[in-house]
């Protein structure tokens, strides 16, 4: 017989491994992609399949030859940054501004810091909010939704329903076209009905954990709404809030990024209600129409400071009042 | 369905020995009685080489507050008092005795027959178990008598049996139940005689339904006794998370049971107690496991203390194939054995083979903050945190951090999936901090 | 213009209310430092590994200059000449300590003592130490996990991967002590350097009985007491079953050397032999038979 193997207890292992999780959020993102390929067509296409292409080879290159590790490409987390990344763009958007995105995204969101664990900010966010600072125009022209479009870069264009709240133009979307994701808008963030299938899955898979997405869309819900009450010709209901915009797809795959978010219940509603505050403030009273990305970044910032003063509730810790 | 509400884990539960019989082992040619224990001081050895003894007698004396007899399993000679490497590869003393016959000391009774009635009083049972030198069964082998003698000003309340048997594999508590239900009891009673408590409630997870049932059924004749099915999750049987599951409180940091008013037993324990106070029976033999997913012939099995581990396996049909490690124990907190010439001690509670693929670590990877750890853990500690200032050196960080308060139930491990090893981190912090902790009280 | 001006006067107004203020607070809580320990400091090696027992070079200088005397008080990394140094600037003797060197005795290569199971855990010899007794069947010897290795500020230990064994290398060795401290084992002991580097010791700690050690490892320590009658000098005494060479009496005779039957006790640098060719071949024999 082989010689035993001895080790420290525990003796068995959960199975649970990093790209499990990753294709968890993968599938879990399936039902948003399809709806944005439903409604933006091949120009989702092509973006996707740049985005999530583009993302992998920059990691492995960068792997390869800068850091010289072990390759980690093969955990799945490449392709989910660039997944998230382009879900958050426009379908008509120009293939080369993908590539750079994504180059941002992993080059200087993720692999500058060492790779999947030690990057502070969200590395598909930090793509998308480089691509819209860097190319405006590009980043904030939205084709309108046509079912099973061949239209890729010369889309006809439509105006999200924050942009006509912020300006006070147009008429707003009804609340069931909110919710299908019958819209102008980026390319997966338009159905709420999908992110929240996703979000299900997440759930019932123990992926995350319900604090973060709810925290998020609570505050907004109640925030949105005393705004609402207060002077409603201004601001718009907080119905119209949740379901539009950014603010779906970032409270369930953006904000509850793994390597970036809190680490215990407590801090993850602290982050969560932060996320939510900032973003309100910012669509309300900013120049942006839209303010989820930058919201989940700035709390980002503060993830590493929750973590140290928020800590978990112990077992026999008397509540203090 | 009531359980702890903190963290937790529902591994595989693998109890592939469920229902089995238990089968009276085979008499050993020679045992290797361990003289010290898991806990505690080591006892004195009262027999020399050449002694002659017989199946109950003492062979070695508490030594000090947290210590309990040893009494042979076997009858025959001493064959000599040496020392005996134990699962770690660490040497103990221990009594060696060739086995000769099988003669019982006379005030032993040895009829199957239940003795429900106890007249004795505290103090008499007390002693009871002392002189039985029983200690608890459920792995960590503390002192019985200890735990029924709360210390003054304190007062139990409710008495607490745990039948969780949250581990995988083992299924020797199940398998008693089943078999001895009425005088686990009866054992329960003398134990709540013992505590001057008059209610008592017996734990026991949702995958012993037939258990749950039978002793139901049993407990309708016992005053004040309950049984209570929990949801099956671990590491409910861990003392402090059995008593938040069934009473709703949790004991504080660095406090023991006796806080909330309960006090917690294990059910082989409560067993052993029935045996040794209504039979004169002292602590010589145990039910223990032989399990694993290659196992030719999973079982319960009552086996004598100190026989060695081989020849119960032997009879089991002896070591599967593939097999990559030996836990002596549950999976989740058990030890990985070196070999199996080492002698069953009062704590030994199964043997679980597991298959090679499965022993050998996967490679660790960065951790990526999943927080997956701080969900499941049952003391609501942070082990990543742990871990990496563990790693660091940074004692002082982990007092603050609450170390002291992890159970070693090994979830975090567990569940990480980037096969990190925080369990292992946290104890070498855990036995520093400890340490420390240590020497500045006796510096004060 | 005068906006020019306006701005000069304010600034300049700051800034001296903010040196009045300076100065006062300096004063006040200016704490007086004895000017020595930052000479000391600067003759320190400023390695601040602790080896002296205080914290970093800054807590020996301090230390050097409170004391009476330097008795107590070495510094392992420059050695006597630092001390010398020290002792100039303070005006005090230093007492010249032999210089020593960490060695670890334990001699159980892959060869000497075969591994009996496979260890999986963290390569990390404390936390192997604390959950059982080594892959071999010897309890006392070397894990081979590298806590030395991490411990050491001057890359001097490293564990050769073919002997699963730590080795050091002398000329880099300060002798600081922080490996002895890792080492769960206590494996590692500060020796005398010797003459030339010329040192014996015994390289093993198994404090098991004879029979026992040697079933696990070839090379241990078997108390067979030769080594003791031997020495003419007094310096190997047995405790625990264990053979220990103190290095303040030991004349480097190598006697012992020659006698131990496991080769349990080494000697380091010396030449190699001239006269003895005939009875060693005939030692080795005996031990093949």
């Amino acid at each position: 017989m082989d010689k035993l193997i001895i080790s420290p207890a525990p003796h068995i292992h959960g199975g649970d491994s990093v790209s499990k999780d990753m294709t968890g959020v993968i599938i879990a993102l399936v039902p948003a992609l399809l709806v944005g390929l439903y409604f933006f067509g091949l120009g989702a296409l092509v973006v996707t399949l740049t985005a999530v292409a583009s993302c992998v080879l920059f990691e492995y290159l960068i792997q390869k030859f800068m850091l010289k590790g072990s390759n980690t490409v093969m955990d799945g987390s490449a392709a989910l940054t660039g997944l998230l990344l382009a879900l958050n763009l426009p379908s008509n958007i120009p293939v080369w501004m993908v590539v750079i995105g994504s180059l941002v995204a992993i080059g200087i969101g993720k692999m500058s810091f060492g790779g999947l664990g030690n990057n502070p900010f969200n590395p598909a966010l930090i793509g998308r909010v480089f691509l819209l600072i860097s190319f405006p125009v590009e980043m904030t022209t939205w084709p309108r939704p046509v079912p099973f479009s061949a239209a890729y870069l010369d889309a006809e264009t439509a105006p999200t329903t924050l942009a006509m709240i912020k300006d006070h133009f147009g008429e707003i979307p009804s609340t069931l076209d909110l919710f299908i994701g019958n819209m102008g808008g980026s390319l997966g963030e338009i159905s709420a009905v999908a992110i929240l299938i996703g979000l299900v899955y997440l759930l019932v898979k123990k992926i995350i954990t319900w604090h973060i997405p709810v925290s998020i869309l609570a505050t907004v819900f109640v925030f949105t709404g005393i705004l609402n009450l207060a002077n409603p010709e201004l601001y718009a209901s907080p119905v119209v809030h949740l379901f539009s915009g950014g603010l779906m797809l970032g409270a369930v795959f953006m904000a509850t990024d793994y390597v970036t978010s809190p680490m215990n219940p407590r801090g993850m509603l602290v982050y969560g209600v932060g996320i939510g505050i900032i973003t309100v403030v910012i669509r309300a009273f900013g120049a942006y129409p839209e303010g989820v990305s930058f919201a989940i970044l700035i709390m980002n910032a503060f993830t590493p400071l929750i973590n140290t003063y928020i800590k978990p509730k112990r077992f026999g810790e008397k509540v203090k009042i | 369905m009531k359980t702890f509400r903190m963290g937790g884990i529902h591994p595989k539960e693998n109890k592939f020995s469920a229902g089995k019989q238990i089968q009276v082992a085979e008499l050993p040619k020679q045992v290797v009685i361990p003289l010290s224990h898991y806990i505690g001081t080591p006892s004195e050895a009262v027999v020399k080489k050449g002694d002659v003894v017989k199946v109950g007698q003492l062979i070695g004396k508490a030594n000090g507050l947290i210590s309990a007899n040893v009494h042979s399993s076997v009858s025959g000679k001493v064959n000599k008092i040496d020392v005996q490497l134990d699962a770690t590869g660490y040497k103990r003393s221990a009594v060696y005795i060739d086995v000769d016959g099988d003669e019982w000391l006379e005030t032993i009774d040895r009829s199957t027959e239940i003795k429900r009635e106890c007249n004795l009083s505290k103090e008499e049972i007390i002693r009871k178990i002392q002189d039985a030198g029983i200690v608890g069964l459920g792995g960590a082998t503390f002192p019985t008598h200890v735990k029924l003698s709360p210390p003054p000003g304190k007062k139990a309340n409710i008495l607490i049996i745990n039948a969780v048997e949250c581990e995988s594999y083992l299924t020797c508590d199940h398998q008693l139940m089943l078999e001895k239900g009425e005088e686990i009891l009866v054992g329960t009673t003398i134990l709540m005689k013992a505590l001057e408590v008059n209610r008592a409630v017996i734990g026991i997870e949702n995958n012993k339904k037939d258990a749950i049932v039978h002793l139901q059924q049993l407990a309708k004749n016992f005053k004040g006794i309950k049984v209570e099915a929990l949801k099956v999750r671990y590491p409910q049987g861990g003392e402090k998370q059995l008593i938040d599951a069934i009473i709703r409180r949790q004991v504080p940091s660095g406090r023991i049971p006796i806080e909330v008013g309960a006090v917690v037993q294990n059910v082989g324990t409560t067993y052993a107690v029935y045996e040794a106070v209504q039979k004169n029976k002292p602590m010589i033999e145990r039910v223990m496991t032989i399990s694993g997913k290659t196992a030719p012939n999973p079982g319960n099995y009552l086996v004598r203390l100190g026989t060695y581990l081989a020849s119960v396996v032997d009879q089991a049909g002896g070591i599967p194939e593939g097999t990559g490690k030996i836990v002596g124990g549950g999976p989740m907190m058990g030890r990985s054995l070196m070999n199996l010439n080492v002698p069953m001690a009062k704590g030994s509670s199964g043997v679980v083979f597991i298959r090679k693929e499965e022993s050998v670590r996967k490679p660790v990877k960065n951790c990526i903050r999943c927080a997956k750890c701080v969900t499941v853990c049952p003391m609501g500690l942070e082990p990543f945190l742990l871990m990496s200032q563990s790693e660091r050196n940074m004692w002082d960080e982990m007092e603050d951090n609450c170390t002291m308060d992890c159970i070693e139930c090994g979830s975090c491990s567990y569940t990480c999936p980037s096969n990190r090893p925080l369990l292992d981190y946290i104890r070498f912090g855990k036995t520093t901090v400890g340490g420390i902790i240590r020497n500045r009280a006796t510096k004060k | 213009m005068n906006l020019i001006v306006i701005a000069l006067l304010t600034l300049g107004i700051i800034g001296a209310v903010s040196a009045i203020i300076l100065y006062f607070v300096a004063k006040k809580f200016h704490v007086y430092e004895d000017p020595r320990i930052d000479q000391v400091e600067a003759a320190l090696p400023a390695a601040n590994c602790g080896g002296c027992g205080f914290p970093g070079c800054r807590g020996f200088a301090n230390a050097c200059v409170k004391a009476d005397t330097l008795d107590g008080l070495f510094c392992p990394v420059g050695g006597n000449d630092t001390m010398k140094n020290v002792a100039g600037i303070l005006g005090k003797n230093a007492v010249a300590v032999a210089p020593t060197v960490a060695v670890v005795r334990c001699g159980g290569t892959c060869d000497h003592r075969p591994r009996m199971n496979e260890y999986d855990g963290v390569k990390h010899c404390f936390i192997a130490h604390n959950l059982y007794s080594g892959e071999t069947g010897c309890s006392w010897g070397c894990l081979g996990l590298g806590d030395c290795e991490v411990s050491c500020e001057f890359d001097a230990i490293k564990v050769n991967q073919v002997t699963k064994l730590p080795e050091v290398d002398e000329d880099k060795c300060t002798s600081c002590g922080a490996c002895v401290k890792a080492c769960p084992k206590l494996l590692i002991e500060l020796r005398k350097k010797g003459p030339k580097s010329r040192r014996i010791y015994v390289n093993c700690r198994n404090e098991d009985k004879g029979h026992i050690s040697r079933k696990s490892c070839d090379v241990s320590c078997i108390s067979c007491l030769k080594c003791e009658k031997v020495c003419p000098y007094e310096a190997i005494t047995i405790t625990n079953n264990l053979a220990f060479i103190h290095d303040d009496k030991c004349k480097l005779c190598r006697k012992c050397v020659d006698i131990c039957p496991t080769n349990a006790i080494v000697e380091l640098n010396f030449p190699p032999r001239k006269v003895k060719e005939e009875s060693m071949n005939t030692k080795e024999e005996q031990l093949v038979g």
